[in-house]
């Protein structure tokens, strides 16, 4: 299980992003299928290593992204079941080009602006 | 408190390891030496594997050199430097795959230029190696016979990362009733195009089809895409 490292990357991502005295409420995500990482061990792991940082209590958003594979012979997009057998969905041939599914990146973060010293 | 807004931040999680990767891939192309990553499940005979191939490619006058993972002990690179290579442990503490970082900090005093293979015996873990790109050249997914047919369905994402498969421990394919079709349609569906090759390393079988695919992968080193 590897989510716990993927988690942390995320916080650095995040806070590396984050402007100063604001919080995150909400990390938007992309996970692909063949990406290699489980949505409920992210979602798990994530909670554990967000505690004390200033990421704690920001709920992650998951898009999962299903792969999708292109057929040149037919010039035909074919999206992949579980597991995924990458066959042309029209012809039936084996197919490599993946076009999607092997996303893992932090799309957007939700920020809330702290309160000014003054105010 | 002001009204949440969104920031758009559009930045891959593992940015920094795809950076250092990138790194040493440079690293390796400038020094000449290729690198090879071999991953498989606990047991699939990686080690056994490379101390063959270490003793067999040190004797024919290549320079060859390994990385080897593990949660913990130095029991494989012990076992590895028989073959006479220098060999580096990489122990992960826990940690269930190696990272670009470690490859980095493990390489430091080793002269690149000096070696023709590199070889990175990566944790064994059919699920977290697949990742982390290590600016490797190459990685080999091994698969022994006594693992059955269908793990290339279960775990799919190592073997569709992968640049070729290596069927280990066939010797025993007869006594495991091992289905070699089923094996290779099933590698083949879930990363269409691989090459596969056979191995025993205790009967030392299969090892001159091994050295030709890593002659030929050599001969073409810096034609590889960017594994994205």
């Amino acid at each position: 299980m590897h989510e716990l490292s993927i988690a942390c990357s995320i916080i650095e991502t995040v806070e590396e992003n984050l402007p100063p005295k604001a919080t995150a409420t909400k990390i938007f995500l992309k996970i692909g299928a063949m990406s290699g990482v489980v949505k409920d061990a992210l979602l798990f792991s994530f909670e554990i290593a967000a505690e004390g940082t200033p990421v704690q209590g920001a709920a992650l958003e998951i898009e999962e992204i299903p792969v999708v594979v292109h057929c040149d012979d037919c010039d035909v997009d074919s999206e992949l079941g579980n597991p995924p057998i990458f066959r042309c969905a029209n012809c039936g041939e084996l197919t490599g080009k993946i076009l999607q599914g092997k996303e893992l990146d932090v799309v957007s973060i939700e920020v809330e602006d702290g309160k000014t010293e003054n105010s | 408190m002001e009204k949440p807004r969104i920031l758009e931040v559009r930045q891959g999680i593992l940015k920094k390891n795809d950076q250092l990767a990138e790194g040493l891939r440079g690293r390796y192309r400038e020094a000449g030496v290729c690198v090879v990553d071999l991953v498989s499940s606990p047991g699939a005979g990686k080690t056994a594997f490379l101390e063959e191939s270490l003793r067999r490619m040190a004797e024919s006058g290549l320079r060859v050199a390994a990385l080897v993972g593990d949660l913990a002990t130095e029991n494989d690179a012990k076992r590895l430097e028989r073959s006479g290579a220098p060999v580096r442990q990489i122990e992960t503490h826990g940690i269930c795959h190696l990272e670009a970082e470690m490859i980095d900090r493990h390489l430091e005093g080793w002269d690149l230029e000096k070696l023709d293979f590199l070889f990175i015996e990566n944790v064994g873990n059919l699920v977290c190696p697949s990742s982390y790109d290590l600016g490797e050249d190459a990685r080999a997914v091994l698969h022994a016979v006594t693992e059955g047919e269908d793990k290339p369905l279960k775990y799919p994402t190592i073997f569709n990362s992968s640049d070729v498969a290596m069927i280990t421990k066939i010797d025993l394919a007869e006594v495991c009733e091992f289905d070699r079709a089923e094996c290779y349609e099933n590698i083949r569906s879930v990363r269409p195009g691989i090459p596969i090759l056979e191995s025993s390393a205790k009967k030392g079988i299969g090892f001159d089809g091994w050295f030709a695919y890593l002659d030929e992968l050599k001969k073409s080193k810096g034609s590889r895409p960017r594994r994205d």
